[in-house]
């Protein structure tokens, strides 16, 4: 019983406690992983979150389900998934609840009036987070063009982002596959003897 | 069949949606108010709103609210399973083959070229919050309450949520 509780507790706290979605949390889950309830290595734990962020989808419950299922199998990763994400959606539901039942009402239509700027800051804070990132990995260059390719199709010509994400994937697959081959290519040339030894 | 459609469109959100749960937030809003109709840009930003507000994973909170308002409690567990289920199971199944994986070069140029499209989409969604506050509230209120928002967060890095229920609070004295 023992170990689930701790990851209980252990994700139920980062789950509380983070702000500003998954990554966020990161450095908090490595905390209860690594330091308080020492589930892993700090090395296993960067290992596994490279592995987590070469994937879609959200980051935080990715860690949660290797965490758990390292520690205790299936069940482990269902709770500290469950013990991660339900504490903040049952907040969501009661505030927006309360809200809601107000819609009617002047001040909380004002409340959302005010709270709109902020949301499209963000916002726009996290789009410059993102640029920052493609433009660190892919040169500044390449990370305009892209953008710029990306809000045309988008904006203008009302493409599905999904068919650019979609079709970007293939092309950057495709790109590194040919480059890989290349290399190789003048690897075998230049080390035939050594290839074979190994 | 609205289970369905709650799945499909968390699933496709959450699959194209490279960088953790926020990359995903305008996927979330092009499949639930552009293809699904089922909520308006406004109420959406009163989701995002919220959600932000609150500590813990993006994605969750969004897929988790509007899944209940669709379908109850079954469609928040079915929303939940497609943000969650599909990239959990990948990585407990992939951690095996983790070193022909990770320092993989394809996977490394398909992360990193996703990030401009991320970064657009969320500029896109940004411009559409200013509108909507240009068009409800006036230029003033906008100027003054992104300004603030700036100095709060980045600046003297006020928390969030302190930011989100005080950005609320002006809203409820001086818009309503």
């Amino acid at each position: 019983m023992k170990p689930y509780l701790e990851l209980a507790i252990g994700f139920a706290r980062t789950g509380v406690t983070g702000y500003g979605g998954g990554p966020s949390t990161i450095p908090l889950i490595e905390y209860e992983a690594v330091k308080k309830y020492k589930w892993m290595s700090e090395e296993e734990f960067g290992e596994i979150l490279a592995l987590a962020n070469t994937m879609p989808g959200p980051i935080a419950t990715k860690m949660a389900a290797y965490i758990g299922f390292k520690v205790k199998g299936g069940m482990g990763a269902t709770v500290a998934i469950l013990t991660h994400i339900l504490p903040s959606i049952i907040a969501m539901l009661a505030l927006l609840g309360v809200l809601y039942s107000f819609r009617q009402s002047p001040i909380v239509s004002g409340m959302v009036q005010g709270v709109t700027p902020v949301i499209g800051f963000m916002l726009a804070e996290m789009a410059y987070r993102f640029y920052q990132k493609g433009s660190k990995g892919l040169g500044m260059p390449k990370t305009i063009l892209l953008a710029a390719v990306s809000f045309l199709f988008v904006q203008f010509m009302g493409w599905h982002p999904g068919i650019l994400i979609a079709a970007v994937l293939i092309s950057a697959f495709y790109i590194a596959h040919k480059k890989e081959k290349a290399e190789k290519k003048v690897n075998e040339e230049f080390m035939p003897a050594r290839e074979k030894s190994s | 069949m609205i289970y369905w459609d709650i799945f499909w469109a968390f699933f496709i959100a959450n699959l194209l949606g490279y960088g953790g749960g926020p990359a995903t937030i305008p996927l979330i809003q092009i499949e639930v108010v552009n293809n699904n109709g089922w909520m308006t840009l406004s109420e959406f930003g009163d989701v995002l709103a919220i959600a932000n507000a609150l500590p813990g994973p993006i994605a969750t909170k969004m897929a988790g609210f509007i899944g209940y308002e669709l379908g109850g409690v079954l469609g928040a567990a079915i929303a939940l399973a497609a943000t969650i289920l599909p990239s959990a199971l990948a990585v407990i199944l992939l951690f095996k083959f983790v070193n022909l994986f990770k320092d993989s070069p394809k996977v490394k140029l398909m992360t990193k070229s996703v990030q401009p499209i991320i970064a657009v989409l969320l500029a896109i969604m940004a411009y559409q919050f200013f509108l909507t506050a240009f068009e409800n509230s006036g230029v003033m209120h906008l100027v003054l309450l992104a300004a603030v928002s700036y100095f709060t967060l980045i600046k003297f890095k006020v928390h969030p949520s302190l930011v989100i229920f005080g950005a609320l609070f002006y809203g409820g004295i001086f818009l309503s």
